[in-house]
């Protein structure tokens, strides 16, 4: 491959879910371990600086939500914040039922947990507000969980009219904002969010607001995070998820018009292939994400070529994930799931050259999709 | 109409779409095909396809495996993208 021995050659990250750190992050990260490095817990002046520096990161964090800075728990990824607000919840309501309303291209981890009740979606993935409504109209209903938008393939979902509808119904709402924080205005805010810093070029945190009145169980009040987490996160990780926050708000609204004008040409380009499903809303999305499907190739074989060119690109195809079934956000909305691409964009400060790797990712995809149609005697279909 | 069968068990996705598009490329709108499938993303992948084809699509569990029933559709084959 001619690009691989260009000396001006570099890689071209286009799946930052995560991506590399943020370099003001990454700075401060580096200058924690030495400020930072202990226990929060502990009283002598090392702790107790530890402490002072994570109450600073939380303040920071807090406001990034809309929220107090005693409202909000840290926890080691996104994940873990969205499954301690699920479960935190859940608990503190099962007088009432154990039920989740939640949505068929909700995260797996939340569609796993017992007792879901998932409403559908369209062929662009946004939920039925009609079946939502009717669903936690049900006995039963603990609360419910929707992602403000779909990570996978980007397309928002209407917050605000869940939101008014949860109310109605007198149930818990808890966003996933695993893939929009800082990425994507906030939604209203509602009783619970939970966000992970690696949206914003952080490392991996999570972070869970929980608004004032909304109960969650808690462990008893010695337990770290307001009891929903055995251990303190560790400081220098909360720092430098604070300052990539910090860093990220301040660009979002030049970067919200940078990268979804990038997408618009990601998808163009997809779509102007034969044979290419590209997926999700065009418009009412987040603006740094693309998914395209490429009939009659596997996800597999099409990553590693694009790999091979010099891209590093996500699948949602079976054998390109975690496990040999297809991405459950794609069956759900009736799009094709092999031969999958999904792009997600870091932000600039992370890929300065990010618009040139857009270029060069849409001139090479033609020639990638049939080198690989050709290998696979596809070509002519 | 001409009635066809394809036995795609034992293969992966996306193996049973290529020998299905294969088969219809040829044949005329109404032709049907009797499909056997076993991989489990076939079972999203083969109607996802013929939705984007213009091809009607039932399909049954049966034991270990789906029969899928295609009918070809009118429609264009060649499809430029959109979801």
């Amino acid at each position: 491959m001619a690009a691989v021995a260009d000396p001006d050659f570099q890689r071209a990250v286009l799946d930052a879910a995560p991506g590399p750190m943020h370099p003001a992050a990454r700075e401060t990260f580096l200058a924690a371990l030495d400020a930072g490095w202990a226990d929060p817990r502990r009283l002598h002046s090392e702790g107790r600086r530890a402490a002072a520096l994570l109450d600073t990161a939380r303040s920071v964090l807090a406001a990034g939500l809309d929220a107090r800075p005693d409202e909000v728990t840290l926890h080691p990824t996104g994940s873990h914040a969205l499954l301690a607000g699920l479960r935190g919840i859940r608990q503190a309501r099962r007088r009432v039922g154990a039920t989740i309303v939640t949505t068929a291209v909700d995260q797996a981890l939340v569609l796993r947990e017992p007792d879901v009740d998932a409403v559908g979606v369209d062929s662009e993935g946004r939920l039925d507000l009609v079946a939502l409504r009717e669903r936690l109209a049900a006995p039963h209903v603990a609360l419910c969980v929707l992602a403000a938008a779909n990570q996978e393939i980007g397309t928002r979902q209407p917050i605000a009219d869940a939101l008014a509808a949860s109310a109605a119904a007198g149930v818990p709402l808890l966003v996933d904002l695993a893939a929009s924080w800082g990425r994507s205005p906030l939604p209203p805010r509602p009783d619970a969010y939970a966000a992970d810093a690696s949206s914003v070029g952080g490392p991996p945190l999570g972070v869970l607001a929980v608004r004032p009145g909304t109960r969650v169980k808690r462990q008893p009040v010695s337990t770290p995070e307001r009891g929903l987490e055995p251990a303190p996160p560790f400081v220098p990780l909360a720092l430098a998820a604070a300052e990539a926050w910090r860093q990220q708000e301040a660009d979002r609204e030049v970067e919200d018009r940078a990268t979804s004008a990038l997408i618009d040409r990601i998808r163009a380009a997809a779509a102007a292939l034969p044979d290419v499903q590209v997926v999700g809303s065009a418009t009412d999305r987040l603006p740094h994400v693309a998914t395209f499907s490429v009939l009659y190739v596997d996800g597999e074989t099409l990553v590693h070529e694009l790999d091979r060119r010099g891209f590093a690109v996500a699948s949602g195809s079976a054998c390109t994930a975690d496990t040999l079934e297809p991405s459950h956000v794609l069956a759900a909305i009736g799009a094709v799931t092999h031969g999958n691409v999904r792009i997600t964009l870091p932000t600039s400060a992370v890929a300065p050259h990010r618009a040139q790797d857009v270029d060069r990712f849409c001139t090479v995809l033609p020639d990638a999709v049939s080198t690989v149609r050709a290998q696979l005697g596809t070509d002519r279909l | 109409m001409s009635s066809h069968h394809l036995d795609a068990r034992g293969q992966k996705c996306p193996l049973p779409v290529i020998a299905l598009a294969r088969l219809a490329a040829d044949l005329p709108a109404g032709s049907r095909i009797e499909v056997l499938a076993d991989d489990p993303a076939a079972r999203a992948d083969i109607p996802a396809w013929c939705r984007l084809k213009g091809h009607t699509v039932s399909q049954t569990d049966v034991g270990e495996h789906t029969a899928y029933l295609v009918v070809v559709g009118q429609a264009p084959r060649k499809s430029t993208g959109g979801a």
